[in-house]
């Protein structure tokens, strides 16, 4: 077939146009969130003094790295879908959750006496962090890889371990609701377990599903 | 770009014949850059023509188009030369004296696109060589095969789709 002839077969096909990317891709998200929040509300629901412990400085603070991490991720995750695409600043609000939870983990190393360290970083919590985080994750990064087979990514397996961390990042935010464990030496411990296990599957989910 | 976004086929059409020859230029310094010979060129400028076309929502009207261009055509490039890396190549002057000369060809006709062709249902096949080769529009195709436009429209979409697919799978 000469390649005029696929040209003019192309553009007898004009008219079916899929979606704008950014636009497919919210929507997906979205909808992941959403089942994710549902399964939070309906199997766990945020803990039952947390009217209480919002007024306290170290309950809010967990949300910060993790609402970055979703932010951050979702923002990366729409760039790698397209060929051309770059990190860019997203890049640099991925990094600035990491600082975030560096700097909390610093004040509280030095607020703290160390022989409380062990205790709040074992807290009582961490099976089920390390279970709950990548539960909760699941709906969200089913999501984020079907946003970004609608897109073309030119780096399937770092599109996919970006789709990881942006789900991994709204599957935390869920289940810090729940966590009574407020350390940051708790949430630097634990936390990045979980995560890495959802980024690790979005990454292998990035080669097999993300190549076009 | 974006006349074809907004769905004019004469545009597209136009846009596309005009991308073809930057594309070549794109494939071949590819290529070279790989140290890969310009044989399979034509292939690959047609599996990204391909690309580009089911593709192209993926495209930041915002954004300049030629780096996206570039960006589909580079990834295809690399596709095509892991594709080759696979099958076993030798030097045709080894056996110059006892193959026969080969007819001279279209330097634009690809043989992948052929071959994938042959792999699709016999309406898609049918559909896509109506409206490529055989020049029909879809009303004509519609007509000759007994089948609704829509219908038609349907089929050519679900057989570019699956050619890609097709490209896809014979690549791993």
């Amino acid at each position: 077939m000469k390649t005029d002839d696929l040209i003019a077969a192309l553009s007898a096909d004009a008219a079916t146009l899929e979606p704008p990317l950014d636009r497919a891709a919210l929507r997906f998200l979205a909808f992941g969130a959403l089942v994710a929040a549902l399964l939070f509300v309906t199997l766990l629901g945020p803990r039952h003094d947390w009217r209480l412990a919002i007024e306290t400085v170290h309950y809010p603070l967990k949300f910060v790295p993790t609402a970055l991490l979703a932010v951050g991720g979702v923002g990366a995750l729409l760039r790698l879908a397209r060929p051309d695409g770059r990190i860019g600043l997203w890049g640099a609000v991925l990094a600035l959750a990491v600082a975030v939870l560096l700097a909390a983990v610093a004040v509280e190393l030095a607020m703290v006496p160390s022989s409380d360290w062990l205790r709040l970083a074992i807290g009582h919590n961490a099976p089920h962090c390390l279970a709950l985080i990548p539960f909760l994750s699941i709906a969200p990064l089913a999501a984020a890889v079907l946003a970004a087979r609608h897109g073309a990514s030119t780096r399937p397996r770092l599109t996919g371990l970006v789709a990881g961390l942006a789900a991994a990042g709204i599957g935390a935010t869920l289940y810090a609701m729940n966590c009574d464990d407020d350390s940051p030496l708790f949430v630097v411990l634990w936390y990045p377990l979980g995560i890495a296990v959802v980024a690790g599957l979005g990454a292998w989910a990035g080669r097999r599903f993300l190549v076009w | 770009m974006r006349a074809a976004l907004a769905g004019d086929g004469r545009a597209y059409r136009a846009l596309l014949e005009a991308l073809t020859p930057r594309l070549r230029a794109i494939v071949a310094r590819a290529l070279a850059r790989a140290g890969a010979s310009n044989a399979d060129l034509e292939d690959v400028v047609q599996e990204t023509l391909l690309a580009i076309h089911l593709k192209r929502h993926t495209w930041d009207p915002s954004a300049p188009l030629a780096p996206w261009v570039q960006a589909i055509a580079r990834n295809k490039t690399i596709d095509a030369l892991r594709r080759r890396g696979r099958r076993i190549e030798v030097d045709v002057a080894d056996f110059a004296e006892i193959l026969p000369s080969a007819p001279d060809r279209d330097p634009t006709e690809g043989g992948d696109v052929e071959r994938l062709l042959g792999e699709l249902g016999e309406r898609q096949r049918d559909i896509v060589r109506s409206i490529g080769v055989e020049e029909r529009s879809v009303r004509e195709t519609a007509d000759r095969l007994g089948m609704s436009e829509g219908a038609v429209r349907v089929a050519l979409h679900r057989g570019l789709k699956t050619l890609a697919d097709l490209y896809r799978r014979s690549a791993t």
